[in-house]
């Protein structure tokens, strides 16, 4: 099997927005004007800003040959551990871009978006039964918003308890946002050392658990891609000491309809709609991150909730506990819909299905890839798994050279250097949408890499050289930041 | 099902290469105690015509601007949206990748970004622009942290004209750090009192809306001295951009920190979001910035391309050390504003401006002629403050029960404003919508 998936079709140069604007030119039809001018006080009137003038072909083009420089998951697969790059159902842009739903304003008035509010309701009710939480928010705007708001929960519960807390636990495998989330609440993030196996020990729990503790911030499965299997133990052990479990729901997608999120002890979970639960990733957003908790806390839910009586919908401001607002309106609702969308479509049966084929996928890759390189821990991984350059680097390989290379097989590349427990970590999630077949042609993508790591080192250090640029110089563009261009005219 | 391509034969053979016998066995290494006890119940699959048809019928139970009789504002506004600029940003190269951490093959997001942020900063007046923020309310949240990280001090304060769910949002962020707001209020002009700003010197930043939650222009540069006289950061924020096309931008009227919600810059309002959180500030202090950012650079080659950068301030390498926790961001939302300004390009965006302003200046004459009181004098740009007899909460009502909504009553956020409203007049609202608007009205 000839494992090259990239080939080389014309590919177009495109200059910078201002480089190929020309005064003058226009790409917007001018609604009618029907009103008369009404003259502009002296001291207000301004010369507009300095954008450049494109026809409706020039823009066209323009961003055309822009999208085709991005391998994206239309093109190809993109086995970003962590970032559960599925397919994005085009079912769900429909729905996103009917009218009742993409032209409303967010304050309309109730009896005018019933529509809208049944489905945030609906959405809240499916997610709960999903995680087997009791109420759900669908407020934050992406994950790391999910956790700002969990631990604003944290903080809040805390307090309401009469004792504010000043420490928060984080497992080192935890992704960046965990301890940046907590911080922003005033807490001190205490890093928790994983085991041997790659797992929390609950001993390395108790010993750290104190009353001055928060609580646990606990991603399970872990970015190794393994289930904590010790999380009921370590739940208890943090409830014991009056704190509470937070779950990052990021790695979700392995576990659909298996794990009882409430059951093993957590007490918070957010999910990411742009992982789980098929919403497109938008090259960096938007995203969606709603919070799911047990009763208990419900209280502390951000406002307002969409509540239900005498048989409509309507917001309520009602939670004098709730920790307030972190959206200006109601959160991402163009998401929810898409993920609204995909729950419908799969139905309970699919989603379970869809969590075991990540699962069998992340394992075929596994064991297909070790004879290669080295594994972070050799066992049955949940739905992705890590390897690192251990074997490649007395080559004078690393796994910047290995992810660059991929690219010239027409692979977007894993997640490199993360988790950071792991150096120089290649972690690897295909996702349930890949085909074996895919698969296949990505393993031997990497056979012939760790091969040609022997054989011919210089030609990965060297790589990619089938993309539209070679290696891109990160250094010289940190040390002297270009961040915004110039008009051509300007000196 | 559809997303799922394997077939049983093939999950057969997987299996037997990584040695097991059955799917559920991969989940053999998650304890009983951790199990379900009883499986999800969810509503069954439906198929897409199914889904088409119950999506349908939720999306009529909503009105859409779609008739231009809804005449709402006050943080989300409605503006024509090109094809062209809805066709460029669905394509599926931008719109199913990810963040460009591998720029060999993200060159399209990250230039497209990199002239995201150039048009961002020269639309605000300043000279620097992240990648974009979640909304206006977040942005401005992160851009008083940023004031507080800058200035050491730990106290910001606010005009009350500042969106009332923009300073809840600042609350929430802000309040279990321990920083305190302060709140400055408006007076009868419509407008917050430079003087009512006393002393300063304890202040990390003075945050004011412009256009404010009343539609009226801000003193911006009266605040921004008193300001910087004091040692603090001048923060401007807004929810309407298409303003700048008109009226000066923060940063020309001395703002340090632009934040707000770009939502008008050809993103549907898609019942409040996802919109645009845009973030602008001098050079001088982005190391301090929220965000990503996207810089220049050469290949190997020395051609031009575009990577990631600064991200020595981002949380997945400072972690708990960086200057925000903020990660997946409105990526699409940003490329698509810049591909809205780069539609209407200079002298479109200058035209469009004044239309907004002409035709909500004419509604405005339009309602002052059936005796409606206009109580604030500030200039207004797009929205403005409208005070009616006490008999047109009636009509108000009646109004919204065939789809026209005459305002939004600001005594629900400001209970001294009784009987205020607060109207909205963009492109999208012809002179004949107008006209029957004014003409519902019984002053």
């Amino acid at each position: 099997m000839n494992p090259l998936q990239a080939a080389t079709g014309l590919v177009f140069e495109e200059p910078l927005l201002w480089e190929r604007g020309r005064n003058g030119r226009t790409g917007f039809s001018m609604p009618r004007r029907d009103v008369e001018e009404t003259p502009l006080p002296q001291e207000l009137s301004v010369e507009p800003p300095d954008l450049p003038e494109l026809s409706e072909v020039d823009l066209v083009r323009h961003y055309v040959r822009l999208s085709q420089w991005n391998v994206a998951v239309d093109t190809a697969m993109y086995p970003l551990g962590s970032c559960t790059m599925k397919y994005n159902p085009k079912t769900n842009e429909r729905q996103a871009a009917l009218p009742g739903f993409a032209l409303a304003h967010p304050l309309l008035p109730e009896s005018l978006c019933q529509g809208a509010l049944e489905l945030i309701a609906a959405l809240e009710c499916l997610l709960a039964e999903i995680t087997g939480l009791d109420a759900v928010t669908l407020q934050p705007g992406a994950g790391a918003q999910g956790e700002l708001a969990g631990m604003l929960i944290f903080h809040a519960y805390h307090r309401r308890r009469g004792r504010v807390r000043s420490k928060i636990l984080v497992p080192d495998t935890a992704h960046g946002t965990n301890p940046a989330s907590a911080a922003l609440c005033g807490y001190t993030a205490v890093p928790v050392a994983s085991g041997g196996r790659g797992i929390l020990e609950p001993q390395a729990v108790a010993a750290l658990m104190d009353e001055q503790t928060a609580g646990i911030m606990l991603t399970n499965p872990n970015t190794l891609g393994l289930f904590e299997e010790h999380v009921a133990e370590i739940a208890r052990i943090v409830h014991e000491k009056g704190g509470l479990v937070y779950g990052d729901g990021a790695n979700m997608n392995a576990v659909l309809g298996r794990v009882d999120m409430g059951r093993i002890g957590v007490d918070v979970l957010h999910l990411n709609l742009h992982k789980t639960f098929s919403t497109p990733h938008g090259g960096g957003g938007p995203g969606a991150g709603p919070l799911c908790v047990k009763r208990e806390l419900e209280p502390f839910l951000p406002v307002p909730r969409v509540v239900h009586r005498e048989g409509r919908f309507a917001w309520s401001e009602d939670f004098p506990l709730s920790i307030g607002k972190l959206q200006a309106f109601w959160g991402n609702f163009g998401v929810l819909v898409r993920a609204y969308s995909y729950i419908l479509s799969m139905g309970a049966a699919n989603l379970e299905q869809a969590s075991r084929l990540a699962v069998l996928n992340a394992n075929y890759l596994r064991v297909g890839l070790r004879e290669h390189y080295a594994p972070a821990h050799d066992r049955p991984c949940m739905h992705e798994c890590v390897f690192s350059d251990a074997r490649q680097r007395p080559l004078g390989v690393t796994t910047l050279d290995i992810a660059k290379r991929l690219m010239d097989y027409g692979f977007h590349p894993p997640t490199v250097y993360f988790p950071l427990v792991v150096p120089g970590a290649l972690m690897i999630e295909p996702t349930e949408t890949e085909s074996k077949e895919m698969l296949d042609l990505f393993l031997a993508a990497m056979a012939a890499i760790a091969r040609e790591a022997r054989e011919d080192p210089e030609r990965l250090r060297t790589a990619p050289t089938r993309c539209l640029r070679r290696r891109l110089d990160e250094v010289a563009a940190a040390r002297k930041p270009t961040l915004t261009g110039r008009p051509p005219s300007a000196p | 099902m559809r997303y799922l391509p394997h077939t049983p034969e093939e999950i057969a053979g997987m299996l037997a290469r990584v040695g097991v016998d059955d799917l559920e066995r991969l989940f053999d290494v998650i304890p009983p105690e951790c199990r379900r006890t009883r499986p999800m119940v969810l509503p069954e699959a439906r198929s897409e015509w199914e889904l088409d048809r119950h999506m349908e019928a939720l999306a009529g139970r909503v009105t859409p601007f779609r008739g231009a009789r809804i005449f709402l504002g006050a943080g989300s506004y409605p503006h024509f949206i090109p094809e062209a600029v809805r066709f460029v940003t669905q394509r599926s190269e931008f719109v199913t990748a990810y963040t460009p951490y591998q720029p060999e093959m993200s060159q399209g997001t990250l230039q497209a970004i990199f002239e995201y942020q150039t048009l961002a900063a020269r639309l605000l007046g300043l000279e620097v622009a992240n990648a974009s923020m979640y909304d206006g309310a977040s942005a401005l949240a992160e851009a008083l942290l940023m004031a507080v990280r800058l200035t050491g001090r730990r106290a910001v304060a606010l005009s009350r004209a500042v969106h009332p769910f923009y300073r809840r949002v600042v609350d929430t962020y802000l309040e279990p750090a321990g920083i305190a707001r302060r709140e400055l209020a408006f007076g009868p002009a419509g407008t917050t009192d430079p003087a009512g700003l006393g002393d300063a010197d304890n202040l990390a930043a003075v945050a004011i809306q412009s256009p404010n939650v009343f539609g009226c222009l801000e003193p911006l540069d009266a605040f921004a001295e008193r300001a910087h006289a004091a040692g603090a950061l001048a923060v401007a924020t807004f929810t309407e951009p298409l303003a700048f096309g008109l009226f000066a931008g923060p940063g020309k009227l001395g703002a340090d920190i632009a934040c707000g919600e770009g939502q008008s810059l050809g993103i549907p309002p898609s019942f409040g979001g996802p919109g645009l959180g845009m973030f602008a500030a001098r050079l001088a202090h982005v190391r301090q910035m929220p965000g990503r950012l996207v810089g220049e650079t050469r290949d190997l080659e020395g051609r031009r391309g575009f990577v990631l950068t600064l991200s020595t301030r981002e949380q997945h390498i400072r972690r708990e050390k960086a200057t925000s926790n903020i990660c997946t961001n409105n990526s699409l939302c940003a490329l698509t504003a810049a591909a809205y300004l780069a539609c209407l390009g200079k002298s479109g965006l200058r035209e469009l401006a004044r239309l907004n302003r002409d035709k909500a200046e004419y509604l405005k004459r339009g309602l002052a002629g059936r005796g409606v009181r206009l109580p604030f004098s500030a200039p207004t740009f797009n929205e403005f403050t409208a005070l009616f007899p006490p008999a047109f909460r009636e009509t108000h009502r009646r109004l919204a029960e065939r789809g026209i909504v005459a305002g939004f009553p600001l005594e629900r956020w400001y209970p001294e404003l009784e009987d205020h409203y607060l109207l909205c007049a963009t492109e999208v609202h012809e002179r004949a919508d107008l006209d029957a608007l004014i003409a519902e009205v019984h002053a």
